[in-house]
């Protein structure tokens, strides 16, 4: 009744091809960015939204979509699956500090785009394997880069500025004099940051480039056939979405965490943000925020929940049953998700929307 | 969106229902029950929320009763993060926190500072945070990586018969290839400039289940010791190495995180004679015997398998409980008795900590771990430890006496590398003189 599009005429090629060609979403979507930006700071003037959610809910959720973004435009758009994510991360956090280190009055957002492209070009020598191998044998070898990262950032000194312990601590967030400390001004810088990248890769994913990625996803021979070349599509489907992740990399260590340890980057993290791109939805935007809302999110809540149900119901749960039964829902649930949705909730999110278009009267 | 809201309401329910009472002073709990690293989490943990458990039962920290949450972190800095964003300000707000893992402790170091909530990091984390000057709000108690590494050397040096014939043998350090087996490589490599013996390092690869080269190239090698600074199985597959190849495991010290029952248990028969460091004392002690009686025969034991009671994980939260508790007693003794501590007041409570053995007799916990004494200077308060033996059934204390190293060139590294971090984190590190 409310989501229909009947009576929206489109006169332009411009029109025509704008990122929601549906006046409801656009409204809607206008809508939820003005929240983010606007309506979150507002609500925690007034004390109704509290630094809690800044700190442990919002801006890693923002973070982990960034970096869930990035793989799915390697996974999900050019179908090149990877299992190198977090050492990706790694590259961007430690070259941002490097460069923020060494260079006297090094901007932070050049620092950011700079340990991004280091972590691009890392993409691009990590991705030639691509050129021979696919599937399997591809994740096998970008496991290689997730070691490998690791181990060059913790054996080699110079880019922990020789601390003893391989950790590094990262500077403050400073721009036009203003400094980011408090947890809504980090939350407003990661939400910018995410943001624009957002709109770039949703552009990206819909022009030539992105038409290719999919064309060699699809089926590469093909696309070899009809002009694009494996070769540089491949790399570059690894560049940028390597750039992406250590951004999300640089974010994690200067907006969020603060210090990181090598370690931080570990397998666990890579698999986390497959993860997030399987549930999400792969070759989705869309998708990677809601993947890392499930992943990031989920778990806390449940905690939360249990936690409540505990008190509430004054039950006397020996301790570690319900870490255990936390873990056991959430599984739970990935699966359920995995049945009635394989191709993700991005996915079952399309699958709502083609309902809402007949909603109260389907044929 | 949804998801927030939810979150919203979740969050202002579950803080209705549990409002803050008067006179309970509240210790977040963040620990880890599940995954790869549960046996540590809930034995540590287990410890000391039994120990705590105790105090209340004996009335409170004169009345003040004790109240904690516990948050599963999964030992996953995100998550660990978010507990204690969660929690810090529960119930009046938290007194300290303990988060029993080196990236949650990373991930927060930065914070307790700006919510001034005093952190502890008992035998872990960074060994430059002994320096209170530059980290007013964290407390590695005890000792530290590099007290401990030093301690090592000493140890080995003693068995010797002497620090000076240590001249010309060999060390191998054998380490997790990871930020916590590279750590005590400065003292290690300062030890052996001045010692004069050569020093083998052999990284092994996270997680460490096969070492057939490594123990190739240490058969090779035939060294007089063997450090094994490893992590979780790394341990075990060391010890069984080890015998396959031949090399008496009395020879092998190991780091405290590898000297728990469930590092030595799965090596079996391979482990008998192994020796490590710890900070504990192993054995039984009237306050043990008190949280037999007092707590678990009340049924309010945090252990499911009560015979874990006094294992290497479970003395030590009750350690670590037992300086907490006396750090708010302090505190009260400045602020006021019986009255609810500030993380601030409980801050310069862990400074002024003064248990000695006098206290620990009194504690029933008196040989059980090394007297602490803490200043605005040394917020370490000990850098002691003890080496023990498995013999196949449990662990045996072999030194009778708490051994240190150098201290003195451990405390000069310290302050290099605290005021490195302070320069690169523009800190103004405190004057002791004016601290009260």
């Amino acid at each position: 009744m409310f989501y229909r599009e009947a009576g929206q005429f489109k006169s332009s090629y411009a029109a025509d091809s704008q990122i929601f060609p549906i006046r409801q979403d656009r409204i809607g979507f206008g809508l939820i960015i003005a929240f983010a930006f606007l309506g979150v700071p507002l609500l925690a003037a007034l004390g109704i939204v509290s630094n809690y959610t800044f700190t442990a809910i919002l801006t890693p959720f923002l973070i982990f979509s960034l970096a869930a973004l990035g793989l799915n435009i390697l996974t999900g758009y050019a179908g090149q699956l990877s299992l190198g994510t977090a050492a990706f991360m790694a590259v961007g956090a430690f070259g941002a500090y490097n460069f923020m280190l060494r260079i006297d009055g090094m901007p932070i957002l050049l620092a950011f785009i700079l340990g991004g492209l280091c972590a691009a070009a890392v993409g691009i020598v990590f991705g030639l394997p691509s050129l021979r191998i696919r599937g399997f044998y591809l994740a096998a070898s970008t496991l290689a880069t997730q070691f490998f990262v690791v181990w060059f950032v913790t054996k080699v000194g110079w880019f922990t500025n020789y601390s003893t312990s391989g950790v590094i601590s990262a500077q403050k967030i400073r721009m036009f004099g203003y400094t980011f400390n408090s947890s809504m001004s980090k939350y407003l810088f990661v939400l910018g940051v995410v943001s624009v990248l957002t709109l770039l890769a949703k552009n990206m994913v819909r022009t030539n480039i992105g038409r290719s990625w999919m064309a060699i996803r699809d089926m590469d021979m093909a696309a070899e056939v009809i002009g694009f070349r494996p070769m540089r599509t491949k790399l570059m489907a690894f560049a940028v979405s390597s750039f992406y992740c250590g951004v999300a990399g640089a974010l994690f260590a200067y907006a969020y965490l603060g210090t990181v340890e090598p370690e931080g980057f570990n397998l666990d993290l890579s698999f986390r943000i497959l993860f997030m791109v399987i549930i999400g939805g792969a070759g989705s935007i869309l998708g990677s925020f809601l993947g890392s809302a499930f992943i990031v999110l989920l778990p806390i809540f449940l905690n939360i929940f249990l936690l409540f149900l505990e008190t509430s119901l004054h039950l006397e749960l020996p301790s570690g049953i319900s870490s255990s039964i936390e873990l056991m829902v959430f599984g739970g649930l990935i699966i359920f998700f995995l049945i009635v949705e394989p191709h993700g909730l991005a996915r079952l999110w399309q699958i709502g929307k083609e309902k809402l278009r007949l909603w109260p009267f389907p044929h | 969106m949804k998801f927030i809201k939810q979150a919203l309401v979740v969050t202002a329910l579950a803080a209705a229902a549990c409002s803050a009472y008067a006179q309970e002073q509240f210790i977040p709990a963040i620990d880890y029950r599940v995954g790869p690293y549960a046996a540590g989490g809930s034995g540590f943990f287990g410890g000391a929320i039994d120990y705590m458990t105790l105090v209340n039962e004996k009335g409170g920290i004169n009345g003040v009763k004790l109240v904690w949450e516990e948050c599963e972190s999964e030992y996953n800095p995100t998550r660990g993060v978010e507990c204690y964003e969660r929690l810090k300000k529960k119930n009046g707000g938290a007194a300290l926190v303990e988060p029993l893992s080196t990236g949650i402790a990373y991930g927060i170091l930065d914070r307790v500072a700006q919510d001034k909530i005093p952190m502890t990091t008992l035998g872990y984390g960074r060994s430059d945070a002994a320096d209170g000057r530059v980290f007013p709000y964290v407390f590695p108690l005890i000792t530290s990586y590099w007290d401990q590494a030093a301690a090592m050397i000493k140890y080995l040096g003693d068995k010797a018969g002497g620090l000076d014939k240590l001249k010309g043998k060999k060390i191998v350090h054998l380490y997790h290839d990871s930020a916590f087996g590279k750590e005590p490589l400065p003292v290690l490599d300062a030890y052996a400039q001045k010692l004069g013996f050569e020093l083998i390092k052999i990284p092994v690869a996270h997680p460490g289940n096969e070492q057939q080269a490594q123990w190739l190239q240490i058969r090779q090698a035939k060294p007089d010791y063997v450090i094994l600074w490893g992590w979780g199985v790394m341990n075990a597959t060391a010890l069984k190495s080890a015998q396959r190849n031949g090399y008496p495991r009395e020879k092998i010290l190991g780091v405290w995180w590898a000297g728990s029952e469930e590092d030595v248990i799965p090596a079996g028969e391979a482990a008998k004679g192994y020796t490590t460091m710890t900070f504990n004392t192993p054995g039984n002690y009237p306050v043990l015997d008190e949280i037999r009686k007092k707590v678990y025969a009340a049924g309010k034991g945090n252990l499911e398998d009560k015979s874990r009671i006094g294992s290497v994980y479970h003395m030590r939260g009750v350690t670590a409980a037992i300086l907490w508790t006396e750090a708010i007693r302090k505190a009260q003794e400045k602020y006021g008795k019986g009255k609810v501590m500030t993380g601030e007041q409980v801050r310069w409570g862990f400074e002024n900590l003064n248990v000695d053995d006098a206290r620990l007799k009194a504690l029933g916990a008196f040989g059980m771990m090394p007297p602490v004494k803490t200043s605005c200077l040394d917020h370490e308060g000990s850098g002691a430890a003890k080496v023990q033996q498995w013999d196949g059934v449990k662990w045996k204390a072999v030194t009778p006496n708490w051994i240190t190293g150098d201290k003195a060139m451990i405390r000069k590294m310290v302050e290099e590398s605290a005021a490195k971090y302070a320069v690169e984190k523009k800190i103004t590190p405190r004057d002791c003189s004016k601290e009260g």
